[in-house]
């Protein structure tokens, strides 16, 4: 589909009825949660692992980077702070964010896909049950719920691997990195910080319900869709991250 | 809701016309379906057969025209004012489909899952209709571990969980053998004659199509037995309904077809 300003509308109005669909549903019962509770385990715990080796690998390379630019200033010292900050106002969110959109987004989009092309979404109405509120709402609540969390997650594992490179590597004392980084964090942040992943995991999850329940055309849509829910999940990821950047930290 | 009269069709459709984009899938189709009846409907690929089921379970509302359902007009609701009307009617998919992440005891389950019925009794329910459709054995098995006859008999068997008056079959015996397609026949023989379901039937394969219009089971000792329609018995409540470009080209029973003079119908049933 060629994306013409027309569709673009079109995409976005589908994307705000769906939400407002599962929106209206997740109130109303019956409220599944054995349904939630599985996609919470899926989505959550399955994603421990990549999101920790996510904010390890960025925690070190943010260390050394910015160590090495603040020792021109003589600030080495502060590099704990400048870390802490990057991390949990943008690296964390955003990086585990990505990582979501890669791995469930794309999961939820061709699990869905599949279910459209073989026509068990169908069976599912004819059986009398409603698809968006027995798979969209569940995913939508999982992703949500379990994405702040996967960020304090790789927040925490960023911060110890940015320790582990400035004591082994930069020769920093331990307790300057660390008390430098605690100082540096204010209130504002870590609920900032936490207000993004939220946003962006109902944004991961709403696309790829989206992407996959719209799939045509047997298995080679469910690839298509499955593509476009981790590139438009990815891009809103960075879009939204920009407007509550600016409304979260509004520049003095 | 309206009184459901006595003598009205179960199922009535009139003048329904549905298209996708510029293409007319159905261009003004109507037929009736009586209680107790199967109505085969036959035509080649792409003459909107499956289309016409799809209509009258709700899944897509047509252009135009009316479709009733026990005298209850359908093509206004939505899926939700849709469910009462869905309990009444099993539907059998043209590939199963199954839930493959849920096991065939889940599966055939889902409908009672959902509507909150006691686990004591799902269980009892699950067992007899997997016993129906002689797959008792399979009931912790995935769908992926199953062969495409065994598919279908789980989705029957998951079409009879809450207990219909109605069922539809697309295309059930599609790329089946002839042994399994027969064992597929004789189950939905025996729901009409010893069950009395109504049932519709969409096929291309006139081969199923006859055996369902020539043969009729009957229970004797409590085993159920497949006869052929004779001299002294004709069997009356299985008609057939012919579409060719989204029309109705033929309607009447399994005789008169055989009979037809039509060109089109010679060649098709050759």
């Amino acid at each position: 589909m060629p994306l013409t300003p027309k569709a673009a509308v079109k995409e976005v109005q589908d994307l705000s009825t769906l939400t407002a669909q599962a929106f209206i549903r997740s109130f109303i019962r019956p409220f599944y949660v054995r349904d939630i509770l599985e996609q919470m385990d899926r989505i959550g715990v399955g994603s421990v692992v990549v999101v920790m080796l996510t904010g390890f690998f960025t925690g070190s390379v943010l260390t050394l980077q910015s160590a090495k630019s603040l020792s021109a200033f003589g600030a080495k010292g502060l590099t704990g702070q400048l870390v802490a900050i990057s991390l949990v106002r943008e690296l964390g969110p955003v990086l585990s964010a990505l990582m979501l959109a890669g791995r469930v987004g794309s999961g939820i989009a061709s699990e869905l896909g599949s279910m459209v092309v073989t026509e068990q979404i169908n069976a599912m109405r004819a059986l009398g049950t409603d698809p968006v509120k027995k798979l969209v709402v569940p995913r939508i609540v999982a992703t949500t719920a379990m994405l702040p969390l996967l960020t304090i997650v790789a927040n925490t594992i960023g911060l110890l691997g940015g320790l582990f490179i400035a004591v082994y590597v930069l020769l920093i004392n331990g307790n300057v990195y660390m008390s430098s980084a605690w100082n540096g964090l204010e209130y504002v942040d870590v609920v900032g910080g936490l207000l993004k992943p939220l946003v962006f995991g109902a944004a991961v999850a709403i696309v790829g319900c989206h992407c996959g329940l719209r799939t045509y055309g047997g298995t080679q849509g469910v690839g298509r869709s499955t593509t476009q829910a981790v590139v438009a999940a990815s891009i809103l990821i960075l879009f939204f991250n920009l407007i509550l950047t600016r409304i979260i930290w509004p520049p003095s | 809701m309206s009184e459901p009269v006595p003598d009205a069709p179960v199922l009535e459709v009139t003048d329904v016309v549905k298209s996708y984009g510029d293409n007319t899938v159905l261009d003004g189709i109507s037929f009736q379906v009586r209680r107790g009846e199967t109505k085969i409907i036959i035509g080649a690929s792409g003459s909107g057969k499956s289309t016409i089921l799809k209509l009258i379970m709700g899944l897509e509302k047509p252009d135009k025209g009316s479709i009733r359902i026990e005298s209850q007009e359908i093509t206004s609701l939505t899926d939700r004012q849709l469910t009462p009307v869905r309990s009444k009617i099993g539907m059998v998919f043209q590939e199963s489909a199954l839930f493959d992440s849920l096991s065939v005891r889940e599966n055939v389950a889902f409908q009672l899952h959902e509507t909150g019925v006691h686990e004591d009794e799902v269980e009892t329910r699950v067992q007899k209709n997997l016993g129906f459709v002689g797959l008792a054995d399979a009931i912790d098995k995935f769908p992926s571990e199953l062969s495409g006859g065994m598919k279908r008999r789980v989705a029957i068997a998951r079409a009879l969980a809450g207990e219909p008056s109605i069922i539809f079959y697309d295309e059930p015996t599609a790329g089946l053998d002839p042994i399994t397609s027969r064992k597929i026949n004789e189950l939905i023989i025996a729901l009409r004659d010893l069950n009395g379901v109504t049932g519709v039937f969409v096929t291309h394969r006139m081969r199923d199509a006859f055996t369902l219009a020539s043969q009729y089971a009957e229970s004797v000792n409590g085993h159920v037995e497949y006869r052929r329609e004779g001299q002294l018995l004709c069997i009356a409540n299985t008609r057939f309904l012919m579409l060719r470009n989204g029309k109705v080209i033929f309607e009447g029973p399994d005789e008169v077809l055989r009979r037809s003079q039509d060109p089109y119908i010679k060649r098709f049933l050759e």
